[in-house]
């Protein structure tokens, strides 16, 4: 990213949003480490990890915005992506549990000795290796984005046609992970985690790292983010999305840049996978549930599509709204609230939460400024090399 | 044969002979038709006749089931999709106005400039001062210099006309088509618009689609009539509107 890149992309919003981002993601592991259990502002180790995974899920939905809020394509199975990358970042794990497993073996994970195997699969080779893995959270879904993204936008599979193909992968890849003959550990999946390059995965000390970390992860996602959408190619990408076939008769090449982005929105949800796995301690098929993919499209709905800072916010809000109401007497009815959530925002804030305060926030600032003023501005905008933006 | 060496015709739009139908309805049958270079064309002709579908065709919207489709005396449009025709200088405006209605005005001229058009060109993008002292010159043409801040998305439908034609002029284009330019416009508009349409073919190649009979007699230049998807009648406006085919499908009696 250069500079100008850079500061392109950091307008007030984005500003605000990661000046928030890094406080938590330094005030709360500080918090949970250096205050004394039981006090007041002490944030209680399952609370960081909890609130771990919903960075993680703000992550995947600021991968979901990139595509459908700027670009127009509605995957509803991003779950997978997400999946794949925990599935990576857990093979890592189980490699570094060794002769500590159940059967002790040093080599094969529990599940493989269990089903009698007598060597490794040759796609788990390299997995001890943390570098490996980290490759293959961003390589192993990118890889299958790109492949899936070019057969698809090439052929110019478009809209709902899109959406129900991109359900009906996740849920082949569910399907292919129950097998235990697959060799990721079948229904049960990876679990049993011990340590992470050396450190115990269950130690505060590791789970206020993994926050911080997911926090950076957040940070770094959303500037790659802003700095696609603020260039050329975002005005490219929504212009895509609202007239394709004028995009086309431009001259660009619409199935291209879809790849790019679809690409790029699915390595960031294998990254945002690889950080969820170690602070929920496993990873199994139902990750890749067609329902899962659902639900974040529904986190980014909420929160304001296209804004990428909703898209974050959406998560955080419908995840906390889920810890809060499946676990007290309403747990059975979450689903239904989930579903009417949906349909309330659809009807009344189409634009989601920080679409409608963008939307009223522009308007107050109109009445604000005297028309003079705003004019002046213009033709400031006029004598400007750079497009306004 | 190679025809890359040598150019088959001087034409700078060249169709022969080609066919296209629908499930059995043949939109264009048997159509050709030649625009030479620096020409501007009017094509009329009935609803069905086949212009719309023509237009798909030359910029790859569409394949024809047989038929020569040449650009440039050179170029055979058929094997290329629509990305490939825009690239090699054939633009198009269409029937429905279609502008990137939640960009601003001058973003949808940036978007039509003919720089870089890769993924790599545009992530990196830097503006220069060339490209926004084209932008600005093709604002002060469409006459909207004024609104070049403004969403595109709230202009009143003429000035919507015109942006797209903008867009055209900002892809600098060897061949434009223009699909009914006028339709829906004001008198001073389309009077307006036809000054620009004999602005913009000084220095490119037109063709134009347009109902409006005052519109293209004011363009004063040759004139096609299609009907049932081949040419019915061609020559100057005078001589096309006095052809008793052309009266009898088309004008009316």
């Amino acid at each position: 990213m250069t500079p100008h890149m850079l500061t392109r992309s950091l307008d007030r919003s984005a500003t605000i949003f990661l000046a928030i981002v890094a406080a938590c993601g330094i005030l709360i592991p500080l918090s949970n480490l250096l205050l004394p259990a039981g006090s007041f502002l002490q944030v209680p180790t399952y609370l960081v990890a909890l609130w771990g995974k919903y960075v993680c899920y703000a992550i995947l939905a600021l991968a979901i915005d990139l595509i459908w809020g700027y670009c127009g394509i509605l995957s509803l199975g991003h779950g997978a992506f997400f999946a794949l990358g925990g599935y990576a970042m857990g093979m890592y794990l189980m490699r570094q549990i060794g002769t500590r497993g159940v059967y002790g073996n040093p080599i094969l994970p529990d599940f493989m000795v269990f089903l009698n195997w007598q060597k490794l699969p040759w796609y788990w080779y390299g997995f001890d290796m943390f570098w490996f893995a980290a490759l293959m959270v961003l390589v192993v879904p990118g890889l299958l984005a790109f492949c899936f993204g070019w057969l698809a936008f090439r052929s110019r599979v478009t809209g709902v046609y899109l959406s129900i193909i991109t359900q009906a992968m996740t849920y082949a890849l569910l399907l292919a992970f129950f097998r235990n003959d697959f060799g990721f550990g079948g229904n049960n999946g990876l679990t049993d985690f011990k340590d992470i390059l050396g450190f115990n995965v269950q130690a505060e000390g590791t789970r206020a790292a993994l926050f911080a970390l997911s926090c950076l992860a957040l940070i770094i996602g959303f500037l790659i983010c802003r700095a696609i959408v603020s260039s050329k190619l975002g005005k490219v990408l929504i212009a895509v999305r609202d007239a394709e076939s004028r995009t086309r008769f431009l001259g660009y090449r619409v199935e291209s840049y879809k790849l790019f982005v679809f690409t790029v929105s699915a390595c960031m949800a294998g990254v945002a996978g690889a950080l969820y796995v170690p602070q929920v301690g496993i990873i199994n098929p139902s990750e890749f549930a067609p329902g899962n993919s659902i639900e974040a499209v529904i986190w980014v709905a909420v929160g304001g599509r296209g804004t990428l800072v909703g898209a974050a916010l959406g998560a955080v809000v419908v995840n906390y709204a889920k810890t809060f109401f499946t676990s007290g007497v309403l747990a059975p009815y979450w689903l239904f609230m989930l579903g009417a959530l949906f349909i309330l925002v659809t009807l009344l804030l189409p634009k989601g939460i920080v679409g409608t305060f963008n939307a009223w926030w522009d308007q107050s600032k109109e009445k604000r400024i005297p028309a003079t003023m705003a004019s002046a501005a213009a033709e400031d905008g006029v004598t400007e090399p750079k497009m306004a933006e | 044969m190679n025809v890359m060496d040598t150019r088959a015709t001087s034409a700078m739009l060249y169709l022969d002979g080609v066919h296209v139908s629908f499930d059995g309805f043949h939109a264009i049958n048997n159509l050709s038709l030649t625009l030479e270079p620096g020409e501007m064309r009017a094509i009329i002709g009935p609803n069905g006749a086949g212009k719309t579908t023509m237009m798909d065709i030359i910029t790859g919207k569409t394949k024809p089931d047989e038929g020569t489709v040449l650009f440039d005396g050179v170029t055979d449009l058929t094997r290329l999709d629509e990305t490939r025709i825009a690239e090699l200088g054939i633009g198009r405006k269409f029937q429905k106005p279609t502008v990137f209605e939640s960009q601003t005005v001058q973003d949808n001229l940036l978007l039509a400039l003919n720089v870089d058009h890769s993924v790599r060109g545009t992530l990196f993008w830097r503006g220069s001062r060339a490209e926004s002292e084209r932008i600005d010159k093709v604002l002060e043409t469409i006459r909207l210099t004024e609104a070049r801040n403004r969403l595109a998305g709230s202009l009143s439908h003429g000035q919507k006309q015109w942006l797209e034609i903008g867009m055209l002029l900002a892809q600098d284009p060897k061949l434009l088509l223009v699909d009914e330019p006028v339709a829906g416009m004001t008198d001073v508009e389309t009077h307006l618009t036809a000054e620009l349409l004999k602005e913009i073919n000084k220095t490119h190649t037109v063709m134009v689609v347009e109902h409006d009979m005052t519109f293209v007699r004011e363009l004063g230049v040759k004139v096609t009539c299609l009907h049932e998807g081949t040419v019915l009648a061609e020559g100057t406006i005078d001589q096309v509107s006095s052809n008793e085919r052309v009266i009898e499908v088309y004008l009316g009696r």
